[in-house]
């Protein structure tokens, strides 16, 4: 698969912005379509955040803008069903161990693949982008069979952390970071006596800050909103992270609460706040340029 | 590029230094900090890879950790199963219908997407967060609003009135595979709009400039310049996007309450699930998810051939 090529380092600048045509192009109605485009992308969220607070399901047009009625019930009726608590803790466990091991363990890998000579070094970086276009899925029976069946680490944070730990997109963003920099940077400390571990730490760290929150918020999507691997490797609902608990609670008992879609409403806005939150907040460095950078073709 | 380090090196006789060299590389510490990546890789990527295989000529049952048990090799028996069972063979036609719906609408929806966000000044980041937004977002969470809206007596129903499909959406073998291909161009767009307005930024603006002098309208840049400039990233986004339509797991699980109605969403990961945990045959499951692979191998090869053909 010749598609993913790697010639090009990510581009600096996070935003190249408008291209600065000669000519000024008229782009309202461009606008428009986009702004009616981003209308409908927004509005599920919009209505999850409304079904969540109503008291009771009003699914006519003008129950999506209330004007009143709201209540903080559903949160509280979700929260007696299921330990909504305890699952927001073993998410952010799982979600946790991930990007350590992916910052640890990823940073390293990414600094040996841009930086040194070793040998193996090209099957290593071959074998980072096969990953990445191998689904996942098809290694759910060996992978199950090994760590549930082999290992015995069901309903363990540890085996559900393993198949996730380094993220291989991560390692290729940091690979491309550390590319980047200019090789008398790395001659220069080495020559001063440093060795190599106090140059990634003192000299490239520093320098690649911006790839390690894309990093971070690359890796963070991946185990946070993850169903199929913890709903396998968990069975203890005080093991689940949120997203089985509140998959098990839409197939299996929410028939029975009064309000059921205002309960399976407030832990969706649970479960998608935190992501939302973060994409949010640090948009500027979730953008093509770093992730398309490898992806050219 | 040869340093000053190497011809040093090459006039020597050979020493043991250099014959390490030969062996780990000039900076075999490079091993030592990409060692448990390298073994993350070998442990959790390519054992499970070759074990899968394994598994699917095998007669292979779970087992007790530890316990000796004997696993025959049965050739192809396992996959004479998987042809020969009505429901495998639902799931792989459900995900070529899925395929149908989600890969045109999602290449062209994206390119276009990403071309109008590419030229204009106002609200960028806004729109662009807006736009990928759902992808960041957990499917749990999305199906639940998808469920609301929907569902028999959802809002989706109450705005057509009298126009809403009987039986309703979800629960109509006809319409649930198309709804689940809905949500997923609308999760998945986000993160192809990325990759095009990557794929953008090395379309040369001269081009569009000659284009315009020449007296060609928006469409017709679009159409030879856009789309041509942007074909590698097509290819990618035609492959990854036929891949994740091959790991549907969760919207026929959830959105479709267990590929619902009557097998009509179910989709070959779903099957694997119920033959291989529920049932207890992962060597039945195995055995569909190499044949899984194998098909998006092909169809990726025929996306490449068609689209690279020049």
């Amino acid at each position: 698969m010749a598609v993913i090529e790697t010639r090009t380092p990510p581009v600096v600048d996070p935003d190249p912005g408008p291209p600065a045509g000669r000519r000024k192009p008229r782009t309202w109605p461009g606008l428009v379509v986009l702004l009616l485009g981003a209308l409908v992308f927004l509005f599920p969220f919009y209505y999850m955040v409304v079904g969540s607070l109503q008291a009771k399901p009003d699914t006519s047009l003008a129950g999506a803008f209330p004007t009143g009625g709201l209540t903080l019930n559903n949160y509280g009726e979700i929260n007696s069903r299921v330990n909504l608590a305890k699952s927001l803790v073993n998410s952010g466990i799982f979600t946790g161990g991930v990007i350590l091991a992916t910052v640890v363990f990823g940073v390293l890998a990414g600094y040996a693949l841009a930086r040194l000579q070793f040998r193996g070094r090209g099957t290593l970086f071959a074998s980072m982008l096969l990953v990445q276009i191998v689904p996942f899925q098809l290694l759910i029976i060996p992978i199950y069979v090994m760590i549930v069946r082999s290992y015995g680490l069901a309903d363990t944070y540890l085996g559900m952390i393993l198949p996730f730990a380094i993220n291989s997109t991560a390692v290729f963003i940091f690979r491309q970071f550390f590319l980047q920099l200019p090789e008398e940077l790395f001659s220069a400390a080495r020559l001063d006596g440093a060795g190599e571990f106090r140059v990634l730490w003192s000299v490239a760290l520093p320098l690649v800050r911006p790839a390690l929150l894309t990093a971070v918020l690359l890796t963070f999507i991946g185990p946070w909103n993850e169903f199929l691997w913890p709903f396998l490797v968990t069975k203890q609902t005080g093991m689940q992270p949120l997203a089985v608990t509140l998959a098990n609670y839409i197939s299996n008992i929410a028939g029975r609460a009064s309000n059921p879609f205002g309960a399976i409403l407030a832990g969706a806005v649970v479960l998608a706040a935190p992501a939302v939150a973060l994409f949010a907040v640090f948009q500027k460095h979730f953008i093509a340029s770093d992730l398309g950078s490898g992806l050219k073709g | 590029m040869a340093t000053d380090l190497e011809t040093v090196d090459a006039a020597r006789p050979p020493s043991l230094r250099s014959r390490l060299t030969a062996l780990l590389g000039r900076q075999p510490l490079g091993l030592l900090f990409a060692g448990p990546y390298m073994v993350f890789l070998a442990a959790l990527f390519a054992y499970p890879l070759g074990l899968a295989v394994w598994i699917s000529f095998h007669r292979y049952f779970f087992a007790a950790p530890g316990a000796q048990v004997d696993r025959p090799f049965v050739g192809l028996t396992n996959y004479q199963t998987v042809l020969s069972d009505p429901a495998v063979r639902k799931s792989f036609l459900n995900v070529g219908e899925f395929l149908v719906i989600n890969v045109p609408l999602t290449v062209v929806l994206a390119l276009v997407l990403a071309t109008a966000l590419n030229s204009v000044v106002h609200l960028r980041s806004f729109l662009r967060t807006s736009y990928y937004i759902p992808y960041v977002t957990a499917s749990v969470a999305l199906v639940a609003v998808w469920l609301f809206l929907f569902s028999q007596d959802g809002m989706v129903n109450h705005l057509l009135g009298p126009a809403a499909p009987k039986p309703s959406w979800l629960v109509n073998s006809g319409l649930a595979m198309p709804v689940i291909a809905l949500f997923v161009t609308w999760k998945q767009l986000g993160f192809f709009i990325l990759l095009y307005l990557a794929a953008l930024q090395g379309v040369s603006k001269e081009l569009y400039e000659a284009a315009s002098i020449d007296g060609a309208g928006r469409v017709r840049s679009f159409l030879s310049i856009t789309v041509p400039g942007v074909r590698p990233v097509t290819t990618l986004v035609l492959i990854l996007a036929t891949i994740t339509g091959a790991n549907l797991f969760t919207e026929p699980y959830l959105l479709t309450n267990g590929g619902g109605p009557d097998g009509a969403s179910t989709s070959p990961v779903f099957v694997m699930y119920q033959r291989g945990i529920e049932q207890g045959n992962p060597d039945v499951a195995a055995a569909i998810g190499v044949i899984l692979v194998v098909v998006v191998l092909l169809i990726s090869l025929i996306y490449r051939r068609v689209l690279e053909r020049d």
